[in-house]
């Protein structure tokens, strides 16, 4: 157990002080968000009615899309210099590395979202404070179902030359029910509506990121050994 | 053998649909369209199975790490991607009359037409990766979570149309389906289920023979 | 120590290694030599449980290599072509790293003297990338020392090593067959792997050509047997 919690703490510093000292990285990511947050209001429109209508889903659209390329990066950072090789090469049981993975690219993510919600503000002219905590509940448990079942898929990808490709078309439908509940869960709190009401979704989100991390945790060292 | 088999279940399945489309009364509220259903129903029913076939099948590749397995998971991936489409098309089919439209986003077509992203998306994995060995593993990780989401995906679908709209009327399921009704359906279920059993007993057979060959024509003994 | 027998290795339709048998007893050092492609590399990954063969095994301190690829892994030492490293942590900080995923201890004392004893220790806080490829492989030294193996894999350890750091390689080989540990060293260099060999042996298209104890061996023997045996290959 405490093995599983060692490796899976190492990982995870380890991708965190990476991703900020790389000199490409979290800041592409940033600015990928904020290039988003422009196409769409040229797309969506002037429109503020339209863009507040719109907006939980636009978050939520720029967060898998961003997502996608910062999953790229978790493994491609291994690949480099056979990294990967020194983790297969760790004795015991592979899921602390996945759950360390899981939990960086999750910390990252939310970091993006976090800039995005607020550039979001700015740049939308929306007040958007009070939801902030709401906010970040719902980006928090979203984006680790994302995460959880992304991680395999990254590191599947990770060696295949078809990779840009193949990640988005094999991850994205597996994560549609993570879209539909946090962008339901996302209106209601940009609306301040109580989450008594769509407690199912609450439960269907909790519930996806419990089924996806366990098997995550169960199969990654089948995904990492072959 | 197995020749009498196939054509035993092919006399099934033409008996079932026609059944289906030709004797059994028409429905009372659709009429003939309704027929459809003869195909969808036992179409969808099947395709789940291979899902599970598929799920079960991907869990012991990885346990015994025997290619037995994993052929019988490439041969319930493909039956699977045959069965979801077929659902996919009749279920348009089916709405065209009733909607005026090919696609309605109606909660079950949805999911059915993830699930058939989802494992075509198998398919693309396994002919993309080349290593044999590294495909079944994928494959067989792709099957598991799959698997696991059909649930997820089919309530969170089901979910959102509620919310944004009235349930729809493409229910196959009614509480008080006449007996006729009730005995055809039954028959196509049965014929399918039977098509699904011999079809993914070839297509393991074939992928066996296969394997074998390839084995074969490595050997340094063989002459080509 | 280290007993292998029929490793074969297929990847696809091309046989990277065939039938591959051998023992290194403990305290014993065998050179590996070989032309590019002769599976020298696929041999190691082998036996370092980073790939599965095809057929055939073998047993390294006693854990089979298919069924207790974890205790292989505890015991074995891994230096290939690419460093593990990551160039954007410190030198102390990949160490770190490596003993955390190892289990091993990962207290600043300890790894400050792994990195005392190949010399780095002034360039504890630079960043990997900043070390010239000498130094790196220096690191990669004490990396593996750190897991205190039992058996040493070392694909052509010799490459880009100054003068001081492969007398360093050379005290450390010392001190480990000294200590009862068993290695597979993997060369190019026909000089210095027979310098370090107990026992040597030639890969050829993936097939074992030959397989002598070092004796009396002289590099000009060495080279002939090495001609004669990948004659035709």
């Amino acid at each position: 157990m405490t093995a599983v919690l060692r490796g899976a703490w190492a990982v995870f510093w380890k991708d965190l002080v990476v991703e900020r000292r790389a000199k490409e990285g979290i800041n592409a990511l940033a600015f990928f968000a904020i290039l988003l947050l422009f196409l769409f209001y040229f797309a969506v429109g002037p429109d503020r009615d339209r863009i507040r209508a719109a907006l939980p889903g636009l978050l939520w659209l720029a967060f898998l899309l961003a997502g996608l390329l910062g999953l790229g990066r978790a493994f491609a950072l291994e690949r480099e210099n056979d990294c990967l090789d020194g983790l297969i090469l760790a004795p015991g049981d592979k899921g602390g590395l996945y759950l360390g993975k899981v939990a960086g690219t999750t910390a990252v993510m939310l970091a993006m979202e976090l800039a995005f919600i607020g550039a979001t503000g700015i740049f939308y002219n929306l007040d958007l404070w009070p939801a902030v905590p709401g906010l970040c509940l719902v980006g928090l448990a979203g984006t680790i179902g994302f995460a959880a079942v992304g991680t395999l898929f990254a590191a599947m990808t990770a060696q295949l030359r078809a990779r840009e490709v193949l990640l988005p078309v094999l991850l994205l439908p597996l994560v549609v029910p993570v879209l539909l509940a946090a962008v339901r869960l996302t209106e209601d709190a940009l609306a301040g509506e109580p989450w008594a009401a769509s407690l199912p979704w609450w439960q269907l989100l909790l519930g996806f990121d419990v089924v996806f991390v366990v098997a995550g945790f169960l199969t990654f060292e089948f995904v990492l050994e072959a | 053998m197995s020749r009498a088999v196939g054509l035993g279940v092919g006399a099934l399945l033409v008996a079932g649909v026609a059944a289906g489309l030709g004797w059994a009364p028409p429905d009372a509220v659709q009429g003939n369209v309704q027929r459809i259903m003869y195909i969808h129903v036992p179409a969808i029913l099947t395709a789940y199975l291979a899902i599970g076939v598929l799920f079960v099948a991907s869990i012991a590749y990885l346990r015994r790490r025997d290619p037995a397995w994993d052929r019988v998971a490439a041969a319930s991936g493909e039956l699977a991607v045959c069965f979801i489409g077929l659902t996919l098309v009749t279920g348009s089919i089916w709405g065209k009359p009733t909607w005026g439209t090919w696609w309605t986003w109606d909660a079950r077509l949805t999911s059915t037409a993830l699930f058939f992203v989802i494992y075509l998306g198998y398919l693309l994995l396994r002919s993309v990766v080349e290593d044999p060995e590294r495909a079944a593993t994928y494959a067989a990780v792709l099957g598991i979570l799959g698997a696991l989401d059909v649930p997820i995906i089919h309530f969170s679908v089901q979910w959102w149309r509620t919310l944004h709209q009235p349930a729809t009327v493409l229910r196959p399921e009614k509480p008080t389906m006449d007996p006729t009704m009730l005995a055809v359906l039954a028959l196509n279920v049965v014929a399918f289920l039977a098509a699904y059993a011999y079809l993914a007993g070839r297509r393991y057979r074939l992928l066996t023979l296969r394997g074998q060959a390839l084995i074969a024509a490595e050997s340094p003994d063989f002459k080509a | 120590m280290i007993e292998i027998s029929g490793l074969t290795k297929v990847f696809g339709s091309q046989p990277a290694l065939q039938g591959v048998s051998l023992t290194v007893p403990a305290g014993a050092v065998l050179t590996v030599l070989g032309r590019n492609g002769s599976g020298k590399t696929t041999l190691l990954r082998l036996m370092a449980t980073l790939t599965r063969p095809t057929a055939g095994g073998g047993r390294i301190g006693g854990h089979d290599l298919v069924q207790d690829r974890d205790g292989v892994r505890r015991l074995v030492g891994l230096v290939s072509h690419g460093t593990q490293l990551y160039d954007d942590l410190t030198a102390l900080e990949n160490l770190a790293f490596a003993a955390a995923l190892a289990g091993t201890p990962r207290d600043r004392d300890t790894l400050a003297t792994a990195l005392a004893s190949i010399g780095l220790e002034a360039l504890a806080g630079t960043r990997v990338r900043a070390l010239s490829s000498g130094m790196q492989r220096r690191l990669v030294l004490a990396r593996v020392m750190l897991r205190q193996p039992r058996v040493l894999l070392l694909d052509e350890p010799f490459t880009g090593l100054d003068l001081e750091s492969l007398k360093r390689l050379d005290a450390y080989l010392h001190d480990f067959k000294a200590g009862g540990g068993a290695a597979v060293l993997v060369t190019h260099s026909f000089g210095r792997g027979l310098e370090v060999a107990d026992r040597v042996a030639i890969l050829a298209g993936g097939r074992l050509v030959a397989d002598e104890p070092r004796g009396t061996l002289t590099l000009e023997a060495l080279q002939r047997l090495y001609v004669a045996a990948t004659e035709g290959l």
